[in-house]
């Protein structure tokens, strides 16, 4: 069990450790302890104000379940929307022609630079001014434009790591069999791209929902997280039971995503058919690169 | 053409959210820093801990956390972090869940950075006869903090988009000015060409600039 920063422990620094685990403990109690009487001294842990999750399933029924088909109906249009546009303009940014690349870039570079909740504050205040849906339409539509616009250019960078990915032999034996450029891209590079991206792609998932949450904080949108308000002042003022369990749900979704996303990435670099090259899915998931396409980008020696 | 402009702080606004970026990447650096380290420690439960705050963190919504931070916290259990008016206790609850949620991020970065660092190093270093605080602190941290400036600079630039987040409580950065400006004025597209132009200013910069440095303090192998 050593790892490169220490030796496998002998007698001292495993007396050591247990010091320190101790004193860990001893610290971490008094934390617990001190959330534990903060909570109890404002009634929050009283079974009174749990009771409604677990005895009756209305708050499930009234509350959460609409909530939760809210957030998961934005994240899914948001992501069949923006897989193609990100492929359009990833696969642009790559072009020959410099009519296409530049804007593509300029698309792309524009819309990363600028925050999920601003989007889709234009674009509610938009539909409000240029169209005639009724709010609650308008209001999934603008979560929706919103996270369209911020992840398909995410995902456009995606697409193009993934292609770049891909050792040059590729369109070389490609050209050589007479393959024009779009047939290159359609029938040799994009396949083996798909595999290369896809945990990244499942990581950008775990983003777009989490960001759905925006619209419910911002716009009241009714997703999951605006479903904590009513439900606290229909309960008994359990503001924290509320919480809990809306994090739990979020903290479930998303773990299993995450999750997902690094059994593929592991699976993907031991397979041997691919050409081993994977996209990682990077150290947190909603992090941007400005300019050079440094998401992980991995040659596939490291294992 | 810019009239709208009036009676309106943009510079302000934007101050705002410039001071909730600095302290909140300061405060986060600290403690994602402290985490990585607990990560990679010998102690089990240590590991366990940042494994598990890291995991948990990263995958709650921030406005969640920062909803609770004002909803929770302040309102259920008067937690003002020494604040007396709700201007400071709006800002400083933004900046502790700004913190808390960026800390998981910069963690994971450094980890993947101590990961860049070739095993020799820490062999040879233990052969000095060096403890695992000292390896870590003199040998392998400075290098895997020179490494990891690129990913740092992106956890950066989210984090700088995400304090518009803090406006969900009520903190007065640019994000909380444009939603009342494009609620009063009838300018949507120009107010929202100055908002976008602030935040290209704020993060563009960043990338190229912590680029550079990226660049220049990269330990060559």
């Amino acid at each position: 069990m050593s790892s490169v920063l220490y030796d496998a422990q002998g007698p001292r620094a495993k007396r050591r450790n247990i010091l320190y685990t101790v004193l860990f403990v001893l610290v971490a109690a008094a934390v617990v302890w001190w959330v534990y009487d903060g909570l109890a001294s404002k009634h929050q842990l009283d079974w009174i104000k749990w009771k409604p999750f677990f005895t009756s399933s209305q708050p499930w029924e009234t509350f959460i379940w609409p909530g939760f088909q809210n957030t998961i109906k934005a994240a899914f249009f948001a992501l069949i929307i923006a897989l193609p546009l990100g492929a359009l303009f990833g696969i642009g940014r790559l072009s020959e022609h410099r009519w296409m690349r530049v804007p593509s870039a300029v698309v792309v570079e524009f819309f990363r630079a600028i925050p999920v909740l601003i989007l889709m504050v234009i674009a509610n205040q938009a539909y409000s001014e240029y169209t005639e849906l009724d709010p609650e339409t308008r209001l999934l539509y603008a979560v929706i434009t919103g996270l369209v616009l911020y992840n398909a250019s995410v995902l456009a960078e995606i697409v193009r790591a993934g292609i770049l990915t891909l050792p040059s032999g590729q369109t070389d034996a490609a050209k050589a069999i007479g393959m024009r450029k779009g047939q290159t891209m359609l029938f040799v590079l994009l396949p083996q791209a798909v595999t290369a991206m896809l945990p990244a792609i499942v990581s950008q998932v775990v983003v777009i929902v989490k960001d759905t949450a925006l619209g419910g904080a911002v716009l009241s949108f009714p997703e999951l997280l605006a479903s904590v308000r009513p439900m606290a002042a229909n309960y008994g003022a359990n503001t924290i039971a509320c919480f809990t369990i809306i994090a739990v749900i979020y903290i479930a979704l998303n773990f299993t995503l995450t999750s997902f996303a690094s059994w593929l990435e592991q699976r993907l670099r031991r397979a041997k058919k691919s050409t081993g090259a994977v996209v990682g899915t990077g150290p947190g998931g909603d992090l941007e690169t400005i300019g050079a396409p440094s998401l992980n980008i991995d040659d596939g020696r490291a294992v | 053409m810019f009239d709208f402009l009036d009676g309106y702080d943009l510079l302000g606004a934007f101050w705002v959210t410039v001071q909730l970026t600095v302290y909140s990447a300061l405060g986060s650096l600290i403690w994602g820093t402290l985490l990585a380290g607990m990560k990679v420690s010998p102690v089990p439960l240590m590991r366990g801990f940042a494994t598990g705050y890291v995991n948990v963190v990263r995958n709650i919504p921030l406005t969640v956390i920062i909803v609770f931070s004002s909803l929770g916290l302040y309102s259920t259990l008067n937690i003002s972090l020494g604040a007396s008016d709700i201007t400071d206790v709006n800002f400083r609850l933004a900046v502790l869940a700004l913190s808390a949620y960026t800390a998981a991020f910069v963690c994971e970065a450094l980890r993947s950075g101590i990961n860049t660092v070739p095993v020799g190093q820490a062999e040879a270093a233990r052969a000095l006869g060096l403890s695992f605080t000292q390896v870590l602190r003199l040998i392998i941290l400075p290098q895997a903090f020179r490494s990891v400036v690129n990913p740092l600079s992106n956890v950066l630039i989210a984090l700088t988009k995400n304090t518009t987040v803090a406006s969900a409580i009520g903190v007065m950065e640019a994000s909380y000015l444009m939603k009342g400006m494009i609620e009063n004025e009838a300018q949507l597209i120009l107010i929202s060409a100055v908002f976008a132009f602030g935040f290209i200013v704020l993060t563009l910069p960043t990338g190229l600039i912590l680029g550079w440095v990226s660049k220049k303090v990269a330990v060559k192998r």
